[in-house]
Parts: C-alpha cells; structure tokens; sequence
C-alpha cells in the first residue's frame, strides 16, 4: 500500500470546522442582507427602456414618476459590449404596470425627447398571487427531487455501507444546497427560477463524487481486508479518487467559467446569476464529497466500531 | 480479453462522429433559384424562445377573479387563437389551466416589424369579443343579435332534420333577449332565403342562409362543415358570449435586439468552453482526452440535433438562453465520463498491467461510477421538465400529483434547461461510453500508439 503525502482523515475535525464555519457565515449573511426575492416570486414590475444619445435623466425621471408614481425607482445602465443606453424601472413592493400606463409613458416621453426614441427592451410583469403560486410549486420541485435523490440514495446505500453512508452522503449535499443558496443571499441575487434550477442541479451532480468514493471504499474494503483500519482505508479511497474529482470538476467550472465571464462581458444578467451559484455550488460539492461525507463517517466509524464490523461481515 | 478493437474501428466512428456533427450543426439543405429546401435541419432550424428571438410571454386570466366554466376557458382560447392569427402571428403557443382559469401565451415578436407594440397586441388580444349576427352579408348589414343575446353554440353530430342525413353541425341556444328579435330576423330572411352573417371583432365567421323561421331560440347552423370546423365555430360564437374580458395578470416582453445579442454571447461562450475542456482532456489525458474530445463533440451535435429536429421522427425543442446553458454545462459534465475511464486506465497502467487489459478493466470499473452519476443528473432534469414545462405535457401528467395544485409555469426557459441537461446526459452514454469504447479499443490496435505512456501510464523512468 502506497503512503499518502496528506492524511485527510487524520485532519477531518478541521474539515467539520470549515463546513460550520461556511454555514454559519451564511446564515448570519441571511439574517443582515435578508433574503430577497425575484418579482417572478413575489410578484411585481420591472420595465427596461433602451434610448439613443443624451437626455436629461433628472427630466426623464421626473416623466416616470408623474406618469408611474412617485415611489418608482428610476435606473440608468449601459451595455458595455454594445454601448447601448438604458432605463430600469422598478414599481414599489408588488405594484404591477397595466399595458395602457406603460403605453402613455412611452408616449409621453417620446413626445418629450424625440430624439431619443425611446422603445421597450424588457419588462417583466408579475401578479402577487401567481408569484406566490410559483414558488410554492419550486419549493415542491426542490422537495420532489430531494426525496427522488433520497431513494436512490438508499438504494444504491443498501449496498455500498448501509443507512449511516446514506445519512453522510446527504449530509454532504445538504452542505452544499446551503452554499448555493448562499451564493445568491451572499451575491444579492434575487431568489427566482434559475435559482430552483441551480439548486437541482446540484442535488443531482454532488452526490455522484460522494457515491464514486463510497464505491471505492467498498472496493478497497474487498482488497485490503481487516489490515488496515477504516480511516486508512477511506484516506486511499479519497487518495485514490483525488484526480477524478478534481479534474471532473475542473472541466465542469471551466465550461460555466466560461459562460460566466461571457454573460458579465455581454450584460447578461440572467445567465451570470445563474452560471455563477452553479459554479460556486460544484466547487462545494468537491469539497464535501472528498473530505466531509469521508470524514464524517470515519468519525461514525469510530464511535460505533463494533456495529460497523458486524455490517460488514 | 474477449472484445478486440480493430484499427478501422475507430476510423469509421471518427469519420461518422464528424459527418453527424457537420451536419447537425450546418444541417443539409439545397438551393435552387430562391427555394431552398432542407433535408436535414441544422443549428440555424432551431426554434429559438422568446428571450432569444425577442416576444411576449403573457398569463391572461379572466378580469375581476370570474370563476369561468371549461367551456367558457375554450372559448376564450378560441378567440385568442383568432386574434393570433389576424395580428399576423402564426409561431405561438398558448397552454390553458382550467384548474386556475388562465391561459399561457407565448408568443415571438413579428419579423421585420420595428414598431411593433407589445402592450398593444396584449390589449387586443385579451379585449372582450365582439360577436355580431347580422343580416346579409355584408359588415354593415341591419344588427340582429350581440354577444350577450346567445346563451350557447354546442357543437353537435346527427341529421338535422328528421329525413336528412347525419352531418356536423351547430347547436344554438339563443337567450331571451334574443328570441325575439332573432324569431323576427328570420322570419323575414325565411321568406326569401336571405342570409345571416356571424362576425366577430368585424371578422366574418360563417354566412348561414336561413331556411326557415325560428321562434323558439334555438337554431341549428349546417353547412357542410367538418368535426374541427363545427368546433371552432361553435368556441368562436361561445366567446361572444363570454360575460369576461381577459386580464393579463403577468407579462414579460424582450425586444429581438437584446435577445439576438444573448444568442451570439451564448453561442460564443459554448465554443470557447468546448476548445478549453478539449486542451484540457488532451493536455491531461493525451490520447484518451482525444478521444474524449472527438466523444464530446458527437455529444454536442447530437443534443442539437434533439433541439432541431434533425431526426424527423423527433419533434423539435424551443431552445432558450438556459437551455444552451444546459449544452455547456453538459460539455463539462459530459467528459465525466472519460475521466473516470482514462484515470482507471491510467491506475491500472501504473500497478504494471498491459495495455490490453489495463484499457478493458479501465471500463468495466468505471461503468458503475458513470452510471451512477448520469442517473441523479436524469431525476432532477426531469423533475425541472414536470415543474417548469406545459402542464399538458407528458412529463407533468406523469407528475401531475405532485404540481397540478399549482398552475403552470409562468417561467417557461428553465423548461428547455432541464430538456437539454436531459439530452446531454442521456447522449453521453451513447458517446462518452459506446462510441468512447469502440474507438479507444480501435486505436489500441495501432502498432504506433500501444506506447502506455500515451495512455497516462508512467514513462519509462518512473516504473
């Protein structure tokens, strides 16, 4: 048996830190910045007007809020990749824009700048209860693959170290759903739909790497024998499963890298909010399945020896 | 080992990996004068969605919280697909809810139309429709009946009068407010065989001649119609009577120039990915990464070939902006697969097997691992299709007891994530495994590259 440079499972306790930490920092972030929600969600309006040349944006604000209310919020923003100008209006709290106020306001401020043209780029019109409605039907999807993932989890378990394996191996995934979704708490990402997606995403690719160590530790399990103590074998197992993981998970963020500096360079703000937390969530999902679905039952191992030995004959 | 590769094993699955990918990708279509015919859809035949292509997405549902019958919601979607068409709007989709009383619209902004103004089309679209019997044929032709004097139009089967024979056609059922003045319009028009005109928003729908007098308020409209004919007209002449306008509850719009932008972003951003995990693979792995690279590429024309339909038997996808998000994401992922395999070569190689048997045990111990991680992927791309998809469609019925509480997507382009996540993994098998086997088993043949250090084996001075 080769030795190893590191021993991981010798320094598991710090890995346990780490995660805590991870996890606490997150949760403290929940509580300053709050969680916010996307107008899909929560319902409300957002309308984005492109221009040409100058105006005067005190004017044009002033236009917005006679014809919208004076509680709107009033954007400017430009592409960086085409130069083109922008308008984001945002309604207050859930208010939405009915098409004939949408109408008279383009109207209006055509009449008032006619040089500018003035023309709709995007808007986005969310009625509260439908909102409300939709993320219902996301928490059920995230709950719908949680338990789908679960029995599979158990059932690919039931053969490579029983329920306390399983119980680790969803522990890890845990460890991961919060990073995700501390990702966007974190990055002041409103919660919507790319948010489901990124989150289920990862549900179903983390608990690969963890599965593919789990079957190495059945493997060596068969080779090794009762020669070597169950933190040695799980430290080569991980050893063993190093640059799988890592150059696996070096291709998958290096595509969405990509997509990412693309999506910042081209102004797409829907794909880099969601390119991102998925990035951030897969390097998680490294972390976990080599050092803490492992170190965590290595530390069960420990503690309930004799219960494990017998599982295992 | 039982299976032996041959060398030209792996030069007819090259060569068919590049013919597939070269035409998915540029489809194969022949020009002759100005008609252009297309065999085989490529890239550019891809139904792209409305963040793409620039369009509106509304939810109409009908003002004040009415409670509408299903009859009443057909009838509505019989008048939106009539307004559809007369705006000139051919490539839509509208999904109704009758659980939650709403219909889905989706539709793209009109090609080479500047000005074209969503708020308004969403305003026509969901006005209350104006029905109108009139008499004779023409638009201005003496009132007889509105909207709200028809109680229904069923459409029916049978013969209509006791000796004529069964065909489709109308039920009518009039209201009392209509009785009369219809029993007085056709009593006169009887007379003469005159005609009754059916319009709706100033549109004719059917011009009936009127055989005979009818003072009870009920008629029968006949006229050589078909089943789907009676159908329409009898949805079109229900949505006169609607006692509800539609009110667009929630909608999105994205003008074409900020979509065109995000799709040649996209598509840039899918080719700088895939150059990079193809250096990686071949930096890391040499002659496997090669093969992984050529196995990928195969991968990525076969998901657009699910996406535009290049197999006629498979109908095409509407890809959306996080769709090709999933055709990145699944380059990434997809090589998984190789990695596993190549890095299992690369042990055996080092513990002192041959070549032969390093590449055959290279599979077989990485098969359960790459099975494994493909099925997890497969659950939740699934899960995302049933929640975010049409509530029609196959998916959702299969789910339907988890999300038909819920009413259907308003978010329609994760739909097309979680399809193209889908295809990837599924076709990663076909290539990341199969075609990924038959060539590295083939190439293995090749007197040249049996060195093992081409494999990741350990050179010389190391073993």
């Amino acid at each position: 048996m080769q030795t190893n440079k590191i021993d991981f499972m010798a320094k598991r306790r710090v890995f346990f830190a780490i995660s805590g930490c991870i996890i606490a920092v997150i949760l403290l972030s929940c509580l300053v910045f709050g969680v916010k929600m996307d107008i899909q969600f929560k319902g409300g309006a957002l309308v984005s007007l492109s221009y040409q040349g100058d105006v005067d944006m005190n004017g044009v604000e002033s236009t917005i809020k006679s014809s919208l209310g004076s509680d709107v919020t009033v954007q400017s923003g430009s592409n960086s990749a085409t130069g083109q100008q922008s308008v984001t209006i945002t309604m207050p709290g859930v208010e939405t824009v009915s098409n004939e106020e949408l109408d008279a306001l383009l109207t209006s401020l055509n009449d008032q700048y006619t040089e500018a043209g003035f023309a709709q780029l995007e808007t986005q019109n969310v009625n509260a209860t439908m909102g409300r409605e939709f993320f219902f039907k996301c928490l059920v999807a995230v709950v719908t693959a949680c338990v789908l993932i679960l029995v599979y989890v158990w059932f690919r378990f039931r053969r490579i170290g029983g329920l306390p394996a399983g119980v680790f191996a969803v522990c890890a995934l845990l460890n991961d759903l919060i990073v995700v979704f501390g990702s966007f708490v974190i990055l002041r990402i409103p919660l919507n739909g790319n948010f489901v997606a990124a989150m289920l995403t990862i549900l179903g690719y983390s608990i690969n790497s963890t599965v593919v160590i789990y079957d190495r530790v059945r493997e060596n399990r068969k080779l090794m024998g009762n020669k070597a103590t169950f933190a040695q074998l799980m430290d080569q197992s991980v050893h063993q499963s190093l640059r799988r993981s890592v150059n696996t998970t070096v291709t998958t963020c290096l595509a969405l890298g990509v997509v990412c500096v693309v999506a910042v360079v081209y102004n797409l703000s829907s794909i880099f909010t969601f390119a991102l937390p998925l990035m951030i969530g897969m390097a998680s999902g490294l972390y976990t399945s080599l050092f803490l679905a492992t170190g965590l039952w290595v530390e069960w191992e420990q503690r309930h020896p004799a219960k494990g030995a017998k599982a295992r004959k | 080992m039982k299976k032996k590769g041959k060398p030209w094993h792996f030069f007819v699955t090259a060569l068919l990996i590049l013919v597939f990918a070269y035409t998915a990708f540029f489809g194969i279509s022949s020009t002759y004068g100005d008609i252009t015919t297309t065999y085989v859809k490529g890239a550019a035949d891809i139904r792209f969605g409305i963040d793409i292509r620039g369009g509106v997405e509304v939810t109409f549902a009908p003002e004040g919280g009415y409670d509408a019958t299903d009859e009443q919601m057909d009838a509505a979607e019989a008048v939106i697909n009539k307004r559809l068409v007369s705006l000139n709007i051919t490539d839509s989709e509208v999904y109704v809810d009758n659980n939650k009383d709403r219909i889905i619209l989706r539709f793209p902004w009109k090609e080479d139309e500047t000005s074209f103004n969503p708020e308004q089309a969403i305003q026509e679209i969901g006005a209350t429709a104006k029905l109108e019997f009139r008499k004779g044929t023409s638009a201005d032709g003496e009132l007889v009946l509105e909207g709200a004097d028809i109680k229904s139009a069923t459409p029916a089967y049978g013969p209509v009068t006791n000796s004529s024979q069964n065909e489709y056609y109308i039920h009518l059922e009039l209201e009392d407010s209509g009785k009369d003045k219809f029993a007085e319009a056709t009593t006169e028009l009887a007379a003469d065989k005159g005609t009754i005109s059916i319009w709706m928003d100033g549109e004719l729908l059917s011009a009936p001649t009127v055989n005979s007098a009818i003072t009870d308020g009920v008629a029968s409209i006949t006229g050589s119609f078909t089943q789907e004919e009676v159908i329409t007209l009898a949805n079109q002449i229900n949505s006169g009577a609607l006692p509800f306008a539609l009110e667009a509850e929630s909608y999105s719009t994205i003008s074409p120039t900020l979509g065109s932008q995000s799709l040649s972003a996209m598509v840039l951003a899918g080719i700088i990915a895939f150059v990079l995990v193809a250096l990686f693979m071949i930096i890391n792995y040499r002659l496997p990464g090669a093969v992984a690279s050529l196995a990928l590429l195969g991968q990525c024309a076969a998901t657009i070939a699910a996406i535009s339909g290049y197999f006629a038997v498979f109908n095409s996808f509407t890809l959306t902006l996080p769709g090709i998000a999933g055709i990145i994401l699944a380059i990434g992922m997809g090589v998984d697969a190789n990695v596993i395999t190549a890095e299992r070569i690369r042990e055996e190689l080092r513990s002192g097997k041959s070549l032969d048997s390093a590449i055959s045990s290279g599979f077989s111990r990485g098969l359960a691992p790459i099975v494994d991680g493909n099925v997890t992927v497969i659950i939740v791309s699934l899960v995302l299709m049933a929640a975010f998809g049409p509530t029609d469609g196959f998916l959702a019925t299969l789910f339907a007891p988890v999300f038909s509480w819920f009413g259907a997507a308003t978010e329609g382009t994760i739909y097309s994530f979680g399809y193209t996540l889908l295809a990837g993994v599924v076709l990663n098998f076909v290539f990341g495994v199969g075609a990924t086997r038959i060539m590295l088993r083939g190439l293995s043949r090749i007197q040249a590259l049996r060195k093992p250090v081409l494999y990741g084996g350990a050179g010389n001075a190391n073993k």
